[in-house]
């Protein structure tokens, strides 16, 4: 017998709005206390990456890679004035364009990135958790392969197989992304065909086999929409990674050109010497940029992790209905 | 505070008991204003469908609510009122004053201690037991619970049990401390029906013997009727009737009482309802299942041998007959639906269906006969998938086998089957999750008889429904197939439902078949002992029939 009472309101879920029913809409809305603060802070913090990515061409006052202005070449390590606001680096770049520039970079890396690990890793999932056999145990073998591999060294050797040295604005992005791509695509593979490898056992699916649907048929209309439900919490959850491996290739050099895009990573690793003599303004902006981009990111995911789950969710308290009762029995 | 300690006042105590959950929507009103008490060496019975609150309110005595529900109201067990104390003293007083024996015996039990692991912890986590003392409890304990050779078993692990051992050996944990009383939450639910009886001997013994109150919670009447005292009927979290068994037997007082008691199956009720023999309701004609020697094996693993689920079988399926198949969990005959919707492989002899060999069948070639099968799952809320509308799942059928070119032209079709299932046609529009549990089981009985097939196979249909929704879902099931004239093969452990349904009944055992005949001759002059024990052994919603019918049994089993 349940234990806890099945909440059937009949008609209540399925004639709210579709948006309403939308992954992070239907979190929020449910959300109550310290979990929708963490939440909204997140969605917050990641809507104003967005924003700083999409209207970087309008805020920027410089190019990424522009070295000088109408009056000559831009003073190098200049410390932060009206005309820099955050200074410039040893380059001569200006640091406040080159971080609100790398927003678009980050942004547009990770969305790839997410995009094609998502569809790969779905693809392979399915087919391989519906239809078993040797096929399953070949993909199982290699995700795990690619497990075993550090992540940031598997990116390098994959970034230098595909750029191969040249890295053009989306030369570099595309080299990025599929680098992170790789590292990621066993992850949402692992988890796809955990689902499918469930679902396939559900009364539903074999009610669909008894009926004779085909096989896409089946794993398109019936183990597909299932089996994704738990993906929008991976994705921001790898997201955050994704943004992190983007920084650790360019910190490490395998990222994009300087010239081609503006990259936090690369800024940073420019930044190491001037540390030492008392320059602040070229590393901590683009570290807190890293660091900011990559808490909301992760704050998203923390929480819908936890709203997604019946038994970690706050729910509102309940209000006393009757005053309490006869005291005492005896 | 007094302690209760004279003989005769309760030893449970609820008054006025309320018990709301939150939750994402309306808070919910589980318990309502619920005022029981439990007599010292009594049995008390809460019996109720489905979310009526009795768990809940069984589980309150021990405290055992989750952080989301809000408790008011008094529970009072041995003196100390439950829902007051602290979680130290609430600890102290679970085990001591009360014990629970759970549904599931297979997961009450940890897999990774041995039983007498599990009972001594009880005792040393209530006083300053010696390891010694503890196991020479715990074998004392296993010996009275009728385990054979307690000084061994008490190192075995759980797994190296019976289904029904094990929940002698989780009524052995709530004994160990002599606990006022014991909260048993269906503990023959998840059991065979032979089984089933000999738990239900030793709770009676725990009652006689040990002195102890019980608190059972139960869905199913025959049980009440076997083993309580008095009843108590609650519906819709409030107790709507109050009576000593054989009163509430008799003389029902509440309409929801007296609905609950007429929607019960009763055994041979079908047989002596229509005796112009059902059998020659099956159309002559070539059988629409032939299975001959069938056997179904299932592959071992690190070259061991495979179980054998299916041993030998031979039976027909006549067209428009109804075909009962019974018998315990591990009988095989899930197993044998399954091979004939071709969802499980059979190894060895022959089967046929609709002309079709199935040992070492091909998809493809199979794929086109699979129209004229339909099947009904058992589990009402799996069977569905959620995503898509009641509509839609009903339509899949017509759109896979080109009946309907889309999900518009297969509505009229639509409207027509869930009329036939008595389903308003407005719930083509709704969600699986929002019908209730025979709702959706009608919907699943539309969906197979979408193309009209000539054989339906329903792998226990009813098992996870009330009573009341089983009664209806029945009653549609043979209203449709007398109009549409489809073979069916009936699988069910509920003797008393299939005797209801089935022209001939076949009985498993151990995946043999051991008896084949038509509904009265099995239900009345069963031949071979496993029927004749079973038959025995299901207890009917009659105190003092059952009580005959009890000693009939041990009379049997000798």
């Amino acid at each position: 017998m349940s234990t806890t009472p099945e909440p059937v309101l009949p008609g209540a879920a399925a004639h709210e709005a579709r948006w309403k029913r939308l992954p992070v809409v239907w979190q929020l809305r449910r959300s109550v206390g310290l979990q929708r603060g963490m939440l909204v802070a997140g969605l917050v913090i990641c809507a104003a990456f967005v924003l700083m990515a999409v209207l970087a061409p309008l805020l920027a006052p410089y190019d990424s890679n522009q070295l000088s202005g109408p009056d000559g070449n831009f003073p190098r390590q200049a410390p932060p004035s009206a005309q820099f606001w955050w200074g410039t680096t040893v380059g001569g770049y200006d640091v406040f364009s080159r971080v609100l520039w790398g927003a678009q970079t980050a942004l547009l890396t990770v969305v790839l990135a997410v995009v094609a690990s998502i569809f790969l890793g779905i693809v392979l999932g399915l087919v391989s958790g519906y239809l078993g056999g040797w096929l399953d145990r070949v993909l199982v073998t290699v995700a795990d392969a690619i497990y075993a591999f550090p992540s940031l060294l598997l990116a390098i050797v994959v970034s230098i197989i595909i750029s191969g040295g040249q890295s053009s604005f989306f030369g570099g992005i595309t080299a990025a992304a599929i680098s992170i791509t790789v590292v990621f695509v066993p992850q949402y593979f692992r988890v796809v065909r955990a689902e499918t490898v469930r679902l396939k056992a559900e009364a539903f699916v074999e009610s669909a086999r008894v009926l004779g649907a085909s096989t896409p048929r089946i794993l398109s209309r019936h183990v597909l929409r299932n089996a994704t439900r738990s993906l929008p919490l991976i994705v921001t959850l790898n997201a955050s990674e994704a943004i992190l491996t983007l920084a650790g290739l360019g910190f490490l050099g395998f990222g994009i050109n300087p010239t081609a895009a503006a990259e936090w990573g690369y800024d940073l690793n420019r930044a190491i010497s001037d540390v030492a003599s008392g320059i602040w303004w070229t590393g901590v902006f683009p570290g807190a940029a890293i660091v900011l981009l990559v808490l909301g990111v992760t704050l998203v995911g923390e929480s819908l992790n936890d709203l997604s789950d019946p038994r970690l969710r706050i729910r509102r308290r309940l209000p006393r209905r009757v005053a309490p009762a006869t005291k005492g029995a005896a | 505070m007094t302690r209760y300690d004279h003989a005769g006042d309760p030893v449970v105590d609820i008054r006025d008991l309320h018990i709301t959950f939150a939750t994402d929507g309306e808070p919910v009103h589980a318990v309502d204003g619920v005022s029981l008490h439990v007599d010292p060496g009594e049995v008390l019975a809460v019996v109720g469908e489905s979310g009526s609150g009795k768990t809940v309110t069984a589980k309150s005595v021990l405290g055992l609510l989750p952080e989301h529900a809000l408790v008011e109201g008094t529970v009072v067990l041995a003196g100390q009122d439950v829902v007051r104390l602290r979680p130290a003293e609430l600890r102290r007083a679970r085990g001591r004053d009360v014990a629970m024996v759970f549904q599931e015996p297979s997961t009450a039990l940890n897999p990774v201690f041995t039983v007498g692991w599990q009972i001594a912890e009880g005792l040393r986590a209530h006083g300053d037991v010696s390891r010694k003392e503890a196991r020479a409890r715990a074998v004392e304990i296993l010996g009275k619970v009728g385990i054979p050779d307690p000084e061994t078993r008490v190192d075995h692990y759980p797994h190296q049990f019976s289904g029904g051992q094990k929940q002698r050996i989780v009524i052995a944990m709530a004994l160990a401390l002599d606990p006022k009383v014991i909260v048993a939450d269906e503990p023959t639910t998840a059991l065979d029906v032979t089984v089933q009886a000999e738990i239900l001997d030793l709770l009676r013994a725990v009652r006689d013997d040990f002195g102890r109150a019980i608190v059972l919670i139960t869905h199913n009447m025959g049980v009440v009727a076997d083993l309580a005292d008095r009843v108590a009927v609650m519906y819709r979290g409030k107790v709507v009737e109050q009576a000593p068994a054989r009163e509430l037997f008799a003389d029902p007082q509440h309409e929801y009482t007296r609905a609950l008691l007429g929607a019960v199956p009763r055994l041979g009720a079908h047989a002596a309802a229509s005796v112009p023999g059902p059998s020659t309701a099956a159309a002559p004609g070539d059988p629409v299942v032939r299975a001959r020697d069938l056997e179904i094996v299932y592959p071992g693993r690190f070259r061991q041998p495979g179980f054998r689920a299916v041993d030998r079988v031979s039976l027909e399926i006549a067209p428009g007959e109804v075909l009962g198949l019974v018998g315990e969990s591990g009988s095989g005959k899930t197993t044998i639906g399954r091979a004939i919707a071709g969802l499980t492989r059979a190894t060895g002899g022959s089967l046929e269906v609709l002309g079709h060999e199935m040992v070492g069948f091909r998809e493809k070639e199979f794929r086109p006969l699979r129209a004229r099968v339909g099947f009904v799952f058992q589990d009402p809320a799996t069977s569905f998938n959620p995503l898509l509308t009641v509509g839609e799942a009903v339509a899949e059928p017509l759109l896979i086998h080109g009946r309907a070119r889309d999900a518009a032209a297969a509505r009229p079709r639509v409207h027509e089957l869930l009329d036939a299932v008595h389903l308003p046609t407005s719930y083509a529009e709704r969600f699986p999750h929002e019908l209730s549990g025979g709702q959706r089981q009608r919907a699943s009985l539309a969906r197979a008889l979408a193309l009209d097939p000539e054989l339906l196979i329903a792998d226990e249909p009813t098992s996870a429904l009330d009573v009341s929704v089983q009664a209806r879902v029945l009653e549609v099931f043979s209203e449709l197939q007398e109009r549409l004239g489809f073979a069916a093969l009936f699988i069910s452990h509920d003797l008393a439902v299939v005797g209801l349904l089935a022209d001939r009944i076949a009985v498993l055992y151990r995946g043999e078949l051991v008896e084949l005949g038509t509904g009265a001759q099995v239900l009345e002059d069963p031949q071979h002992p496993y029927t004749q024990r079973l038959l025995a052994s299901v207890p009917v919603p009659d105190p003092v029939t059952q009580a005959e019918r009890r000693e009939a049994l041990a009379a049997l089993r000798g």
